[in-house]
């Protein structure tokens, strides 16, 4: 096998958790094939993460930086990559399965004529992984058969890597000529949270649409505070404009695992199991005995939220003011 | 504007999955259009009509998928809803991958010359997220993948497309051709604007559902079935399913009578708060 090419995602000047998650990722795959472990930053300025992914014991750290790079466009960051993985030998090219390696990694991968294995949860060997399908009912082993392997992480099942310390050589790489082939960043729109990412935090607390109204989001918000938590939703609830959309938790939201899901008037349709099952502990609290959701959940409460959730807030902060 | 739709059917997700010889075994499948791509061919209706006058089609919808015999319902059904031409490349389900998928609609692309390549960005079964991607690269194409919401703008010549991303919606505009991935929030009242329907104009939620006279008018709308040797492909196959298993099932715990109990559950038993 040739060398590990990883695409590590960056903002604000540092490492995006998802990096991480990328990272953890190569170092299995690296385990399993060998060759140089090379990291790759594209930005108009990615000089400081990259000294912070240099601590990773990487072989190389490759930096390509132009203004033209500022917002990440598929169309020019695409045939970079699949040059320098050209360049450095590379038949493994890894990166995270969030939305920007969703959209990035299958190009590179058009470019290159080569096989991808997207969204894995597993690494078999350096060309099988595993993979959930059919909204998370089943799972297949997958083989890539050509000879450079494309693979993207899903985020919670390749938790954030730990520096191993050291110092790996920073390289800054050419951009060369750069063409977005009619392609242009205009805006993000984004709204700023205090609450931990979805894909990060310890607990989520989610809503659907038996909250009725966006207002009523409130209390789980408040639930969430209490507990250190992010706020999620079902499609149901960001369809009907409570919360906004990027708060959906499922196969065409967010995949989330954190140690605690609260799942609150939230029927359990498989779409949204499928971006949840892989939490340690789920906990139900819904009106409706016969609701799917109790099929999955470690607790469960048939009751309405109006009468639940206050409830649970003052229990909760008892016992967090007893200790 | 001349609009390609691509659809591919899928195993009805709400049925259970069945296991044979280490593959899933379809032989009892209620087959369905991927939602996703019924939701591409409803947003390629929003782009070449008047939503108050459907009547008149603005251009062509094409709507193609590679597939068995079988496809011929679920490509019949897009024709009901209002798309003007099927195309079916004849193609066993197991024998495709995205690689073969995306070369063998390049060639369509090539074919019919399509200012736009509208697509699911999902196909809920496999859930690859990858073909409308690697088109795109194939084609030297732009690429605005997880479309929410969709504009025509310079008259016709790019479109301004709303990306669900991790962090929101970036905007993005990209020049014609080019390959757009449709996000579930495409079919939203508002989320396509052809320059022809009124700004104001409020689509009803979701995807339409074929008219009686719409499914009587599929039976006579062309329908064109080719194989890959008529296109020219010589794929072959680029990454291969080598088993498939159930994942553990989650047993279903306990139900709890009260917040107490369950706050006391979660703090001795689970040790999570
Ligand atoms: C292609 C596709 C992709 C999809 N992707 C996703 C996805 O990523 N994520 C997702 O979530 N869904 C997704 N869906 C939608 C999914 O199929 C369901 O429609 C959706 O999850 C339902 O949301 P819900 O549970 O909030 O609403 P409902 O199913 O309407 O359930 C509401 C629940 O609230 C309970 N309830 C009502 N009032 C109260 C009360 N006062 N107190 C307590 N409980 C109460 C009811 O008993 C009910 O169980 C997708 C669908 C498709 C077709
Ligand atoms: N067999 C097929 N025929 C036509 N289009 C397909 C086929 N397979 C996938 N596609 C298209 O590619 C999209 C993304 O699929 P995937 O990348 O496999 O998740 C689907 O929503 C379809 O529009």
């Amino acid at each position: 096998m040739g060398n590990i090419l990883v695409f590590l995602e960056q903002a604000d000047r540092r490492l995006r958790p998802a990096a991480l998650s990328a990272i953890s990722l190569s170092r299995a795959i690296h385990k399993a094939s060998g060759g140089k472990l090379l990291f790759v930053l594209i930005g108009d300025s990615v000089g400081d993460a990259a000294k912070e992914a240099a601590q990773f014991g990487a072989d190389g750290v490759l930096t390509v930086e132009a203004p033209a790079l500022k917002h990440y466009l598929a169309e020019t960051y695409a045939p970079i990559v699949a040059r320098i993985a050209k360049e450095q030998g590379a038949t493994t090219i890894a990166g995270c399965a969030t939305s920007v390696g969703k959209d990035l990694l299958p190009r590179v991968a058009g470019i290159l004529d080569a096989g991808v294995a997207p969204d894995v949860s597993g690494v078999v060997s350096a060309k099988q992984f595993r993979r959930a399908v059919n909204a998370g009912n089943a799972l297949q082993t997958i083989e890539v058969l050509s000879d450079v392997v494309v693979v993207s992480g899903r985020q919670t099942d390749f938790p954030r890597a730990a520096a191993s310390g050291g110092s790996s050589p920073v390289t800054a790489v050419a951009a060369g000529a750069i063409d977005a082939k009619g392609a242009e960043f205009v805006e993000l729109q984004t709204q700023k949270r205090d609450r931990p990412d979805l894909t990060e935090a310890r607990v989520v607390v989610s809503g659907g649409r038996g909250m009725k109204e966006g207002k009523n989001f409130a209390i789980l918000e408040q639930l969430c505070d209490l507990l250190g938590g992010a706020l999620g939703a079902s499609r149901a609830a960001c369809d009907a404009g409570m919360v906004p959309n990027d708060l959906q938790v499922g196969q065409t939201g967010k995949v989330v695992a954190p140690d605690l899901y609260i799942a609150v008037a939230i029927s359990g349709a498989i779409q949204h199991l499928a971006g949840m099952k892989g939490s340690k502990v789920i906990v139900a609290i819904n009106k409706d005995a016969e609701a799917p959701i109790f099929q999955v959940a470690d607790y469960g409460l048939v009751t309405t939220w109006e009468k639940a959730i206050p409830e649970l807030l003052a229990e909760i902060k008892k016992i967090k003011s007893a200790s | 504007m001349k609009i390609l739709v691509t659809a591919k059917r899928i195993p009805d997700p709400t049925q259970k999955l069945k296991l044979k010889d280490n593959a899933l075994d379809f032989s009892g499948a209620n087959w369905q259009l991927n939602q996703f791509d019924e939701y591409s061919v409803e947003a390629a209706l929003r782009l070449t009509e008047d939503g108050a006058n459907t009547a008149v089609r603005h251009g062509q919808v094409t709507v193609a998928s590679l597939g068995p015999a079988d496809v011929a319902t679920q490509l019949r059904s897009a024709l009901a809803m209002g798309a003007d031409k099927a195309i079916r490349v004849d193609a066993k389900d197991d024998e495709l991958d995205a690689s073969i998928v995306a070369k063998t609609l390049a060639k369509l692309v090539e074919r019919e010359k399509p200012e736009l390549v509208l697509m699911g960005k999902l196909a809920a079964d496999n859930e690859g997220n990858d073909v409308g991607q690697r088109l795109a690269a194939i084609l030297g194409w732009p690429q605005a993948t997880f479309a929410c919401s969709i504009q025509v703008v310079d008259g016709g010549k790019a479109v301004l497309v709303g990306r669900e991303v991790d962090a929101g919606v970036e905007v993005k505009k990209v020049q014609l051709p080019a390959v757009v991935t449709v996000d579930l929030r495409i079919v939203s009242p508002h989320a396509v604007k052809s320059g022809r329907t009124k700004p104001e104009f409020a689509y009803a939620e979701g995807p339409r559902y074929a008219t009686l006279k719409g499914i009587r008018a599929a039976n006579t709308k062309p329908f064109e079935q080719l194989t890959f040797a008529q296109l020219g492909v010589t794929a072959k196959a680029t990454t291969k399913v080598l088993k498939v298993e159930m994942p553990p099932a989650r047993q279903a715990g306990k139900k709890v009578g009260s917040v107490a109990e369950l706050v006391e559950k979660l703090q001795k038993e689970a040790k999570v708060i």
